[in-house]
């Protein structure tokens, strides 16, 4: 009997963290614009206490999937009894509220683990920091209490059995992707809580991004492993093999990524130099607007994909209340504030200082144009001047040149000096990678294609570029210093999360260039025994059988490939799956994965007398797409690892710049 | 006007200048790059250009999916149950798409008015009736609702058969 109430636990669960988060939004900000400490200590205790209870609410959604109980709504409509137990898990955030739910409970998570990290803070601060971040879990409790209850009960309508997890989502891919996804999103808001925290404060010093700087770095690694895991995802699982659509959902995630990495950047100079403190707090603020704006647009139905699920349109007015809020509020703030907190400090047109605000400007312009083609044909759509869509030969338009550029600037800043570089030591120190990188860059395509190819020289040159001129800085560090090796161990791992970071992008700078131009794709017709030619390789299809999966139903292709005339050969088996539950046909790919190439294999339809459709591709190099995220992420941990940020040091105010 | 005062306004001018040239350069690169949907009704009365990538949608009409014997060309008719549209495809159509469905192609109308498709999107709808296309009914003056519940019926029936 009691197991039969874990729904309404759960539920009396959110509706307490909700009433907490409402006191720790209140009373630490009420405290420390009126000064009284009892307030301000509100905040540590309120946070640990909504997130205890979050935790609560959604082991209880859980509980209630693992013992499919289908009097929940939520449960019935995105699970079955025959659901293997860990996509059962994984299901929990397969659908709209439970993910909102698991959203909200990163969030409180975050703001705990804030609240213990940073003790050392100024009580004020620490007090304004964890008011802001109780604003906006109430915000998101509200939300999922009024419209979007994960734990709604059907007790008189209870079917017997559940309408089973969309068959797509059913993948490793999914069980990880949101959840990385969302703690990138969410990380962000703890920068957000810093710097409008830091606004109304008036003090926005050394130490406090010296707090800053790790929360973003964290934030921005788990948001590229997020980006990076969807278009794996999107590749294998949708049986294109494209790895970027240029989508509105994935648009969306790549919004705040992008003022995330100009985020990171800008917050370099600003504990570097003292500087671009009002533009940091600015990226700090968009960021998590765009994060916002990316729920939004995913959430509330107006846009169609795998990511909408049901639509509702009081959902999507609440989020966009919710988004202007949040914008006005904090434009606001930052209008009456900035001026307090900002000063200038001088710099040369050619030092790190300027090519790090080279670096922000392009990457806010990447985001303008993104973001516009984005919202372009659904500001049409709602002022009702037709439907549209905006394809991918736009974004690659404009997106691309953009890319190019910024790289260019990327194998500068590194080697520029702070304050001023002078252009005959950088020239001296970077002409050689530049030739090299542009001689490398023609030649390879002649080598392995025989081909020359402006787009693939363009980036295998950049991707090089950047790759020489880090290792040209690195050479140099290691002569300064009494032997190479006491050198190596001085650079600090801050220098190696960029370093990392860096190559990360090269790396899949590479990937995107390889596959985009030297894929092969073909679409053919094949029975048992018929044999095709891709690549070079010889695919000979010998058999079709009939597979029963735990929850479906499957026509598996058995595909034998060679490789020209070597004698190794191997088994590929696509497979066509019908979900029993939902009656969801669904392509389940063959992959072939290898570091530089990946074969690819996907069955089509029935063309019925024995014969099917087949979609097989040769994909070269995609492995580094995603490579390069997880190098870019690993460098974002790094960076975070790197001690400066844990040594205790007294808040002294950045020294002043001259000129 | 005081040093400063002019070194301000020159740093917002040219801010500004170039923001204008991106937008504009951006806009440029939206209009080559929109793709405008049309439905049957406003295909048949001519609405659509020919030669230029557009998008079309409605339902599959059941019956009409036809497929070569030797390849992998395919024929069908999209129709909104006002008018017809001839579609051709190459190649390997989506997981969702069945007859009585809906569905959306990407391709350009032919001066025969075939539509040759270069891209077939289908996904399971509730209202079994892709948005757009009810609401390109709406506007040529039909009552999207009686459609709507054909539309459902006809899907419906479809389902039941397999």
């Amino acid at each position: 009997m009691l197991i039969r109430l874990i729904p309404e636990v759960g539920h009396f669960a959110l509706i307490i963290a909700l009433l907490m988060a409402v006191i720790q939004a209140a009373l630490p900000l009420a405290g420390a614009a009126t000064r009284r400490p009892l307030w301000m200590a509100y905040g540590q205790p309120m946070a640990t206490g909504q997130f205890v209870f979050l935790l609560l609410a959604y082991g209880c959604l859980t509980a209630s999937y693992l013992l499919d109980d289908y009097s929940v709504v939520n449960v019935a409509s995105n699970a079955n009894s025959l659901l293997p137990w860990y996509y059962k898990l994984s299901a929990v955030w397969g659908n709209h509220e439970g993910s909102v739910l698991l959203w909200s409970l990163m969030l409180a998570g975050w703001g705990c683990v804030a609240a213990w990290r940073s003790q050392r803070l100024p009580r004020d601060m620490l007090a304004r920091v964890l008011g802001v971040l109780g604003l906006i879990s109430s915000g998101f409790l509200l939300f999922m209490l009024l419209t979007s209850n994960p734990f709604e009960r059907q007790l008189l309508t209870m079917p017997t059995d559940g309408a089973d997890l969309n068959p797509l989502l059913q993948d490793i891919g999914l069980i990880v992707h949101p959840p990385m996804l969302y703690m990138g999103y969410v990380g962000f808001s703890v920068v957000f809580a810093f710097a409008i925290a830091a606004l109304l404060g008036g003090r926005l010093d050394a130490a406090w991004t010296r707090w800053a700087r790790p929360w973003t770095n964290i934030a921005w690694a788990f948001l590229t492993v997020g980006i990076a895991l969807g278009s794996w995802w999107a590749y294998y699982e949708l049986g294109w093999g494209g790895w970027w659509f240029w989508d509105p959902v994935e648009n969306a995630s790549l919004l705040p990524w992008l003022t995330g990495t100009a985020l990171v950047h800008s917050l370099a100079v600003t504990e570097k130099r003292g500087s671009f403190k009002s533009w940091t707090v600015l990226m700090a603020i968009a960021t998590f607007s765009l994060s916002l704006m990316g729920t939004f647009l995913v959430r509330s139905g107006v846009l169609t994909s795998v990511h909408a699920f049901a639509n509702d349109p009081s959902r999507g007015l609440f989020i966009l209340v919710l988004l202007a809020i949040t914008v006005t509020l904090s434009l606001l703030v930052f209008a009456l504030r900035a001026p307090r907190v900002s000063h200038a400090v001088g710099f040369n047109w050619l030092s790190r200082d300027a090519l790090l605000l080279i670096n922000n400007g392009l990457l806010v312009t990447m985001t303008m144009t993104v973001l516009l083609g984005t919202l372009y044909p659904l500001i049409l759509d709602s002022l009702g001047l037709g439907k549209i869509s905006v394809g991918p030969p736009y974004f690659n338009a404009l997106f691309v040149p953009l890319t190019v550029i910024t790289c260019l600037f990327m194998g500068l800043g590194p080697l520029a000096r702070w304050k001023s570089t002078s252009p005959g030591e950088l020239v001296r120190r970077l002409w050689w990678a530049g030739l090299a990188a542009l001689a490398l860059g023609a030649l390879i395509p002649l080598v392995y294609r025989g081909e020359w190819n402006l787009w693939v020289t363009l980036g295998l040159s950049i991707a090089l570029w950047i790759m020489l001129s880090l290792g040209r800085d690195l050479f140099d560090r290691l002569r300064h210093g009494r032997s190479p090796w006491q050198a190596l161990r001085r650079l600090s791992l801050s220098y190696w999360g960029m370093v990392l970071g860096h190559l990360g992008v090269a790396v899949t700078i590479v990937g995107a260039t390889v596959v985009s131009h030297y894929a092969v794709e073909q679409s053919v017709r094949m029975a048992p025994d018929t044999s095709v030619s891709v690549a070079g390789y010889q695919f000979t299809m010998t058999g079709i059988n009939d597979r029963r999966g735990p929850n479906y139903l499957a026509d598996t292709a058995v595909i034998e490939v060679q490789r020209g005339d070597s004698r190794r050969r191997f088994v590929m088996q696509p497979e066509k799956r019908l979900y029993l539950a939902t009656g969801m046909p669904m392509t389940q790919v063959a992959l072939s994965p290898g570091l530089f190439r990946d074969l690819y294999v996907a069955m089509g339809e029935d063309l019925g007398d024995g014969s099917w459709a087949m979609r097989i591709q040769y994909k070269p190099f995609v492995r580094w797409l995603w490579l390069g995220g997880l190098l870019m992420a690993l460098g974002g941990v790094l960076a975070v690892a790197d001690k400066r940020y844990r040594r205790v040091r007294p808040a002294t105010p950045v020294q002043e710049g001259h000129g | 006007m005081t040093p400063t005062r002019k070194r301000k306004l020159l740093v917002i001018v040219t801010l500004v200048s170039l923001a204008a040239v991106a937008v504009g350069l951006s806009l440029y690169a939206l209009r080559a790059n929109i793709n405008l949907f049309f439905s049957p009704v406003q295909i048949a009365q001519g609405e659509a250009p020919l030669e230029r990538s557009i998008r079309a949608g409605g339902m599959v009409k059941v019956g009409s999916v036809s497929r070569d014997a030797e390849s992998l060309n395919v024929a069908f008719t999209v129709t909104d149950y006002v008018d017809d549209l001839p579609v051709d495809y190459q190649g390997i159509l989506p997981d969702l798409f069945r007859e009585g469905q809906g569905v959306v192609v990407v391709g350009e109308l032919q001066d025969d008015g075939r539509f040759r498709a270069d891209e077939v999107l289908a996904r399971h709808d509730e209202n079994y009736m892709p948005p757009e296309v009810a609401k390109a009914l709406e506007d040529a003056g039909y009552s999207p609702a009686d459609f709507q519940a054909k539309a459902a019926e006809i899907g419906r029936q479809q389902e039941d058969d397999t």
